[in-house]
């Protein structure tokens, strides 16, 4: 049985097709473009060693501080915004519908599977100043407030990736969350409103925390997605207005492709991965029972 | 809170008069009126933006131009953008290439992906943990720590311009989630049917192909349309190889195509958009429950 179950050649067969071209597609281009770090240059124009000038480079780029900075402001923002929202949804879900919440919940996660350059360009529609005002500065009009160049400005345009955003993926965590509530054993939360918890005591007093290891979990993996936002900056703002809301990953993408400098593009490539990798280790290390779940 | 308190407060509520049932019953209805207004707004937030999108979609240059956003097209039959969208706009051959990148890729990441789970989970042999650890560390690395090598590799074997750089990379990126996704459903396959398999004669392979296969064939149905997802909506990827090209994704194009059309002419931009959410929105009519189910338990991806 044993010399079946560990068959040699069999698990060669087996894993050997996966992991070759996970190796050579992922694995190898991660340490390639490591060694990119020191050089300048691109396919195009050849390379040239430049030690570590791309690091001492990175360090004292403002352009690389605005985008480190936005990225993790858009992180942060949008990893409490869609937790709240969703966990929000979850509840309304459990404690409101009950039993009629399956269509809504359904209804509420379709956008999560919508391709984000659709979305984005429905909303850069919405939200549109000229020449046609879009829905949003309609409805703006009608109570009499002036439109709103959303795009114009860099705060204005934030707002609007992150309104965005949180409407496309609100669906998404509630369902998470909603899983993680009706885990919670029906007889607790029924000895809890014999007790006369109702309302906001139930929610703080026994609901946040028994759904404490799911919001923990959502959390991670919010943060992990966020911080890796490309699509939908690109599309709706493309960076935009100036380079206000460029994440790391499109300075990255224009360093390279714009700018043919693939040297300096690995090399902040790195520090996200970097980042990435510190969140990770975190995952790991909090919350590996909920992983390995599935 | 101890469990022994609430017994006990439950025992003294229980003691005191109960409410009448006629205002049970009211505060009952008072109660569902919120429930039904946030129902209501649920659904305006949601499916309001996409209706606005479809009715957009046939509406004619001078309506947009005269008529506040809000106003139903004047024609609703009125599918001339569409068709201008799919034949001028290339929103056709954009999804031909978009199918003709993501079905092949997807065939190859459930075959490989699959079986690699299978070795992982159900056969035994020195180092399948340090190989699930690599496989697991893929779901974290951003697309852009591979691009540029990727770019490099694909430009220097000639490759640039057609479809294979796609294939071959949502291939590979697909495979670490595909991996442990798979290996965690082999792990809910009770070990005694493989080695029972074993010990009345079954090859191992034969126990892949007519125990392990069978018995997590819904689960590979749910993962293939979780990567389905990944792939088709994908930007990144399909933007470094294949923008500028004859070979452009729906997703890429459509980016162009706003570009190209977006700000003169609205009716085709917003029946390109249509297109692309239309598709999508089929299948997930027919298969809501398990796409949420699928996405949800692929979250480790962020």
């Amino acid at each position: 049985m044993n010399s079946v179950l560990g068959d040699r050649r069999a698990v060669l067969v087996f894993i050997g097709p996966a992991l070759l071209i996970y190796s050579a597609i992922m694995l190898v281009p991660v340490l390639w473009s490591m060694g990119y770090t020191f050089f300048s240059g691109s396919v195009i124009t050849g390379f040239t060693f430049t030690g570590l000038d791309n690091f001492t480079r990175m360090f004292s780029d403002p352009k690389v501080a605005e985008a480190l900075v936005f990225t993790l402001k858009y992180a942060v923002i949008l990893t409490v915004g869609q937790i709240l929202v969703g966990y929000g949804l979850a509840l309304i879900y459990v404690f409101w519908l009950k039993k009629a919440s399956s269509l809504v919940r359904t209804l509420v996660f379709f956008p999560a599977v919508l391709p984000t350059v659709a979305v984005s360009l429905l909303f850069q529609k919405m939200f549109e100043v000229a020449p046609q005002n879009g829905l949003v500065n309609e409805v703006l009009n009608f109570f009499g407030a002036p439109s709103v160049d959303w795009f114009g400005s860099a705060g204005t345009a934030f707002l609007v990736i992150v309104i965005m955003d949180i409407w496309r993926s609100m669906g998404f965590y509630a369902i998470l969350l909603y899983a993680g509530l009706l885990d919670i054993p029906e007889d607790i939360l029924e000895s809890a409103r014999l007790d006369g918890a109702s309302g906001w005591t139930l929610i703080k007093g026994i609901i946040l925390p028994l759904s404490l290891p799911v919001l923990l979990s959502s959390l991670i993996f919010s943060i992990n997605g966020t911080l890796k936002v490309f699509d939908s900056v690109l599309a709706l703002t493309n960076g935009g207005p100036g380079s206000t809301t460029t994440p790391l990953t499109l300075y990255m993408f224009r360093t390279a492709f714009s700018y043919g400098d693939y040297g300096y593009g690995s090399t902040i490539a790195l520090l996200l991965t970097m980042i990435c990798l510190l969140v990770t280790v975190f995952i790991f290390r909090s919350s590996r029972r909920d992983l390995t779940k599935g | 809170m101890s469990l022994s308190t609430a017994a006990a407060a439950s025992r003294s509520s229980i003691l005191q008069p109960d409410n009448s049932s006629s205002r049970r019953r009211l505060r009952r209805n008072v109660r569902k009126l919120p429930a039904v207004l946030i129902i209501g707004l649920l659904l305006v937030i949601t499916v309001y933006p996409l209706i606005w999108l479809l009715l957009g979609s046939l509406k004619t240059q001078s309506e947009f131009l005269n008529n506040p956003s809000w106003a139903l097209p004047e024609n609703f039959l009125n599918f001339d953008n569409y068709v201008q969208a799919w034949g001028d706009g290339n929103v056709g051959s954009f999804i031909l290439n978009s199918a003709l990148a993501t079905f092949p890729a997807l065939a190859m990441i459930i075959v490989f992906g699959v079986a690699a789970g299978f070795a992982l989970e159900v056969m035994v042999w020195k180092g399948r943990g340090t190989v699930l650890l690599l496989f697991l560390a893929g779901i974290m690395v951003p697309g852009q720590m591979i691009l540029l090598p990727l770019f490099t590799a694909y430009f220097q074997a000639g490759l640039t311009g057609t479809l294979w750089p796609l294939i071959i990379t949502y291939t590979a990126t697909g495979l670490p989630l595909t991996v442990f996704m798979m290996a965690t459903y082999f792990r809910a396959v009770p070990r005694e049917i493989f080695e029972a398999a074993a010990i009345d004669g079954a090859s191992i392979y034969r126990s892949f192909l007519s125990i392990g296969f069978p018995m997590v064939r819904n689960a590979i149905f749910t993962v293939a349309l979780v990567q389905f997802f990944f792939i088709w909506n994908d930007l990144l990827i399909a933007l470094t190889f294949t923008s500028g090209s004859t070979v452009q994704t729906i997703q890429v194009g459509l980016l162009s195509f706003t570009g190209q059309f977006g700000v003169v002419e609205f009716g085709p931009t917003f029946a390109a958009i249509c297109i692309n959410v239309v598709g999508i929105l089929v299948l997930y009519v027919f298969l809501n429950q398990r796409v949420m189910k699928g996405l949800t338990a692929g979250a480790v991806k962020g």
